[in-house]
């Protein structure tokens, strides 16, 4: 099986110490963590994780058995790049007065669809949205032109095939929950299980 | 209907009485059906022992030595009696010594909740006096844990803790409590049981159509094989696996930590599987058609090398915990679920069977295993006292009925091949983590968990010398433990890997020890050191049948080894009967 990038999102409980525990799933298999962003979800009081690695897909379903077992997480999923909208957001800080004096450098701006967050006598600060190439290639056009410093956010995701949570939870919120909530949903895709 | 839930509310509102942190952990024990509790006191958990001093009738108390002492004997308690073993522990050091039973508990599923005191919640990050960070020192070997930093969550995080530790998979639970959470004094409402977690599912949905697809293939074999694990034990599905194997007609071959929920003289019962397991259990892995696995992790002592591991076999997967299914071993048919649930839905499914020339496969091997290694071992041809030899006298006079506790290295192993069992509950050993010193303080509480049986704790001359201070706890609070050390005057396990592995380059295997009846003595604790065949049996028999504990030394061969064994890096069919085939 081949490795490629896949996110992993998984929606928790908001509870202290449970970054801990999904961090070191990862960490004790010494699988990297290329990106991580945790924040508020869909679901009031729901948290959501995003959590990007490069690994093989046998290697992602067992991560996400054993991120799904710890107690305060509500429900783990997979998903290629393809299945997902993702987005990470980068910061860059030029000189102000290197871009003023370029014409090009505000084209070149426009081309990434750079967005000036402050102007300031000193430097400018522009951020972009977008793929990881995207946001890199500005770096390599910034470069020559004085970067002074570069940031870029984790990935967050959005499953194009998901109705979102709040259904599920209800689920969840049962003693004895349906067929949604159940770990062995995948299950239902045969070929899935029967590969042998 | 208004005024019915106004009236339920004062009610419950004149039930309230304040009451302090501390006081509410004990009664929450008391309603979670804790009966004792193992222990060390210290400055940061003191409000809580305040409090125990007015809980004396009520719960019981055992001082032990150390807390690694505390959280072994708390498995003990557990592993015997099927309740959830509890510990108390102050911060800092006494926190941290209870690492290595925590991590004990959790990969072998034992339900213990252990309380730690911690320094003042102001005080935390600080680097106060005795304050570590336990729980993120604890979190990978807990399945859950929390700290409390104020009185009122302790009643609803205690209720979650012995839910969390006793269901679905059990495991290790830590709830570390801030000394001024201890104090605190709040309005009690009362204690109401955990009974659901929205973010948690013990158990996952048995979806009947596995199951009908399990039976299918259990239907149409030829070979099938059944290996059992624990989640027999802990799923109370000892009836129900009966009537299974029963019905099925399968052969049955037990895990080290599976052993005992079957009668080991079940005539279907075929022995234990594992590195050093039976002959045919292991070879004929490799030969079934139907590998129906219940209630056990394919570890890879249990496995060897995993891609010469039942290739040729489908497999059938019963497991309670989804992370288990395809983790090592592929499932042709996963089954999850509790077995108490999924086994009867299966045995309903089955023919009734008998496969008496493949069961004929499996005494073959038995025969080889009798000549080449068991015959020896058991009737020994020189004067030099066997470990196998103890053991058969052992069974012959406990007759299976007792609990047998076993350290770690060569004692365990031979102790786990030829000990007899009647009764579920019976073997207790470290089984995942093979923590030498944990025979000692465990079979204390097994000695409190269950104290109708008798209990053995099989203990080699190394471990012993791990955990002997709980030889004090013994002394002071008399539950009735035998303590049977096998003495080769090495660290044998591994003297064995460096004599078979290593070209017999003993390095610091040999390790002295102090005269052990004396240090029993010392304790209060009679004892007695033998090295002759001849009073073998009288030497058992005086242990057993003294009233109180007995420490029974037996000096048996220096450089005796372990077969069979599925040397590391083997497959399972490449088990070897003797030295010479290594
Ligand atoms: C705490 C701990 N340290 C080290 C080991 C490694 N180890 C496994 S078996 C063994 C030898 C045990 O010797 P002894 O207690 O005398 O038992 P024997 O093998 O001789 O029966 C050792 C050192 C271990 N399992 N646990």
């Amino acid at each position: 099986m081949l490795k490629q990038e896949y996110t992993i999102t998984v929606y928790t409980e908001n509870q202290i110490g449970l970054l801990n525990r999904i961090a070191i799933i990862f960490s004790r298999r010494k699988i990297n963590v290329e990106s991580l962003n945790t924040s508020p979800s869909e679901v009031d009081s729901v948290h959501r994780f995003t959590i990007v690695i490069n690994e093989t897909e046998d290697v992602v379903r067992k991560l996400c058995r054993q991120i799904e077992k710890q107690v305060e997480v509500l429900k783990a999923y997979y998903n290629t790049n393809e299945e997902i909208v993702w987005q990470e957001l980068a910061l860059y800080k030029v000189p102000t007065d290197i871009i003023a004096a370029e014409v090009k450098v505000e084209r070149l701006l426009r081309e990434h669809g750079a967005k000036a967050v402050v102007i300031r006598k000193d430097y400018t600060v522009f951020e972009v949205a977008g793929h990881r190439e995207e946001t890199d290639n500005l770096i390599k056009v910034l470069e020559p032109f004085g970067l002074i410093e570069f940031v870029r956010s984790a990935r967050v995701a959005i499953i194009k095939d998901s109705d979102g949570f709040h259904e599920k939870l209800k689920e969840f919120e049962y003693r004895e929950p349906g067929e949604n909530a159940a770990e062995n949903e995948y299950l239902n895709e045969n070929e899935k299980v029967f590969s042998m | 209907m208004e005024t019915l839930e106004l009236k339920q509310q004062a009610d419950t509102k004149s039930k309230a009485r304040s009451i302090s942190g501390s006081e509410a952990v004990l009664e929450a024990f008391l309603e979670e059906g804790v009966d004792t509790i193992f222990g060390y006191p210290g400055g940061a958990i003191m409000p809580i022992y305040d409090a125990l001093y007015d809980y004396n009738e009520k719960l019981k108390h055992i001082l032990v030595r150390h807390e690694q002492g505390a959280i072994h004997a708390a498995q003990g308690y557990a592993r015997a009696s099927g309740d959830v073993g509890v510990v108390f522990a102050t911060s800092g050091p006494g926190a941290t010594n209870l690492v290595t039973g925590l991590a004990d508990a959790m990969i072998d599923s034992t339900p213990v909740v252990c309380i730690t005191g911690q320094v003042f919640a102001h005080l935390l990050g600080t680097d106060a006096f005795q304050e570590t960070d336990v729980i993120n020192i604890t979190t990978p070997v807990t399945k859950w844990n929390f700290q409390v930093t104020d009185a009122t969550e302790i009643p609803s995080v205690l209720a979650k803790a012995f839910y969390i530790a006793r269901s679905g998979r059990p495991g290790p639970v830590l709830i570390d409590i801030t000394k001024n959470a201890q104090l605190q004094q709040f309005n009690y409402e009362g204690y109401k049981k955990c009974e659901h977690i929205r973010s948690y599912r013990p158990k996952p949905i048995v979806r009947k159509e596995y199951i009908a697809e399990a039976a299918k293939l259990i239907n149409a074999a030829e070979k099938p094989f059944v290996i059992f694990g624990q989640g027999i034990i802990l799923g109370n599905a000892e009836k129900e696996f009966k009537n299974f194997i029963e019905k099925s007609g399968i052969p049955a071959a037990w895990t080290i930590m599976g052993m005992s929920a079957l009668p080991t003289d079940h005539p279907l019962g075929v022995g234990m599987l594992g590195m050093h397991g039976n002959y045919g259990p292991n070879v004929l892995t490799n030969e079934c058609d139907v590998l129906i696995a219940v209630g056990m992790r394919f570890d890879d002592r249990v496995t060897g090398r995993l891609d010469k591991y039942a290739k040729q076999a489908k497999v059938v997967h019963l497991d309670i915990d989804p992370a288990e299914i395809d983790k090592n071993v592929k499932a042709t048919v996963p089954v999850w679920g509790d077995c108490k649930e999924t086994l009867p839905l299966l045995t309903e499914l089955i023919e009734q069977k008998v496969y008496p020339s493949w069961i004929q496969r499996f005494k073959e091997f038995q025969q080889k295993e009798e000549d080449k290694v068991i015959k020896d071992e058991l009737n020994p041809s020189t004067d030099i006292l066997t470990m196998g030899e103890v053991i058969k006298e052992l069974n012959a006079l406990t007759k299976g009925d007792a609990i047998i506790v076993t350290d770690v290295g060569q004692h365990q192993m031979v102790t786990c091949r030829y000990a007899k069992f009647n009764h579920s509950r019976s073997n207790i050993t470290s089984g995942g983590l093979g923590t030498m010193g944990f025979a000692l303080p465990a079979a204390i509480g097994a000695a409190y968990g269950d104290p109708k049986r008798k209990t053995v704790a099989v203990i080699g001359d190394g471990g012993f010398q791990m955990t002997l201070q709980e030889l004090g706890t013994i002394m002071q609070f008399k539950p009735d433990v035998k303590i049977l050390i096998l003495n080769n005057q090495f660290l044998g396990m591994v003297r064995q890997w460096q004599q078979l592995f290593h070209e017999k380059r003993y390095s610091f295997v040999d390790i002295t020890s102090p005269d052990f009846v004396q240090v029993a003595k010392g304790f209060g604790i009679p004892g007695k050191s033998i090295t002759k065949r001849e009073d073998l049996v009288s030497s058992l028999k005086e242990m057993l049948d003294h009233k109180g504990s007995f420490l029974l030394e037996v000096m048996v061969g220096k450089e005796n080894n372990v077969f069979p064994m599925v040397p590391q890096g083997r497959g399972v069919a490449e088990i070897v009967l003797s030295r010479e085939e290594v």
